[in-house]
């Protein structure tokens, strides 16, 4: 068990939902960020405290500088210095790469990659202070294979890799580690829009034969982000149930 | 505070939080090859320096501190107005 203070970016449902569940249950303080579902993100805290966690909500669109500044700055005041982050938050604006938009391109290297970097320029100096940091970025096995329609998404997630390997060089000389996670197919709201087709077409290719859950990433957050986990940085943890290998 | 006051706690704040050694710390000294702060070390520093002396110091600045002296420099800067 832990007293840590941790942010998780995108934690009103799915699998930041999950992972911020896991950490409290860990005995860390959750701020649990959200950008507009602010009914789905009480209900997270309440779930925390229900089983006797601690937990925050707060909101802020993690893609904006002004809105990360005052959204860590608040979290510091009310739980402490944070020292677990994990940059999860994402969005998908799926179209062929022809016909994407700029607008479309831009939303989502903004939402899943500038807010990673945003967030941790953010919590770094209370890191530092502290000589301890624990820096998780959810990434994607799109991410690592690419997939069609999605070359902004997997951009922005191949991205977080670089960003977490650069990171973990970094600031590792000071007991803070940067990894990724990369999920699979996870039951979420995400996959659940790809309708049926889809989900017949990707099941024959997942070696465990199921879809994943959003707990089975955040069990991997959860070791990351603990003190055991201390030797373990720059490294992209796969949980896809063997879909990708 | 006077300058020898700032050089003082300067001093002490590289010894307690950048570790360094005491006896290398001299005002002419370079952090980089002298006193050997990596990067991320100048970094710490600026932060000390901030968090102890209630300074705020810009990145503009930041970047021209090359040694003890000019670190004493700044801060008497922002101090004296």
């Amino acid at each position: 068990m832990t007293d840590r203070v941790a942010l998780v970016t995108g934690a009103s449902r799915g699998i930041g939902r999950a992972i911020a569940i896991n950490l409290a249950a860990s005995g860390h303080a959750v701020a649990v960020n959200y950008r507009s579902r602010s009914d789905a993100a009480d209900e997270v805290v309440g779930t925390i405290e229900g089983a006797g966690g601690q937990a925050m909500a707060v909101a802020a669109d993690a893609g904006r500088a002004d809105a990360v500044t005052a959204m860590t700055t608040e979290i510091a005041d009310k739980l402490g210095p944070i020292t677990v982050l994990v940059n999860n938050a994402g969005v998908t604006d799926d179209d062929l790469l022809m016909r994407m938009k700029p607008e479309a391109w831009d939303r989502v290297i903004q939402t899943n990659l500038s807010s990673a970097y945003l967030c941790t320029r953010a919590v770094l100096r209370g890191m530092l202070k502290a000589k301890w940091g624990r820096i998780i970025n959810v990434t994607s096995v799109s991410g690592l294979s690419g997939n069609p329609g999605q070359a902004n998404y997997a951009a922005a997630k191949a991205g977080l890799v670089g960003l977490t390997k650069s990171v973990a060089k970094e600031v590792g000389s000071r007991g803070i580690t940067a990894n990724a996670v990369a999920p699979g197919f996870i039951e979420t709201d995400m996959t659940e829009a790809l309708g049926e087709d889809v989900r017949a077409a990707v099941l024959p290719a997942i070696t465990l034969g199921r879809f994943g859950s959003p707990d089975d990433v955040a069990a991997a957050v959860g070791y990351l982000a603990s003190e055991e986990a201390g030797y373990v940085t720059g490294q992209v943890l796969v949980v896809d149930g063997g879909l990708a290998f | 505070m006077d300058r020898a006051e700032v050089e003082a706690k300067m001093t002490d704040l590289l010894v307690d939080e950048l570790g360094l050694d005491r006896d290398k710390i001299t005002m002419a000294a370079t952090f980089e090859e002298d006193l050997e702060v990596d990067s991320l070390g100048v970094v710490e520093l600026l932060m000390a320096l901030e968090d102890n002396f209630g300074v705020a110091i810009p990145d503009e600045e930041a970047e021209a501190i090359g040694t003890v002296g000019q670190a004493v420099d700044v801060v008497m800067g922002k101090l004296g107005g």
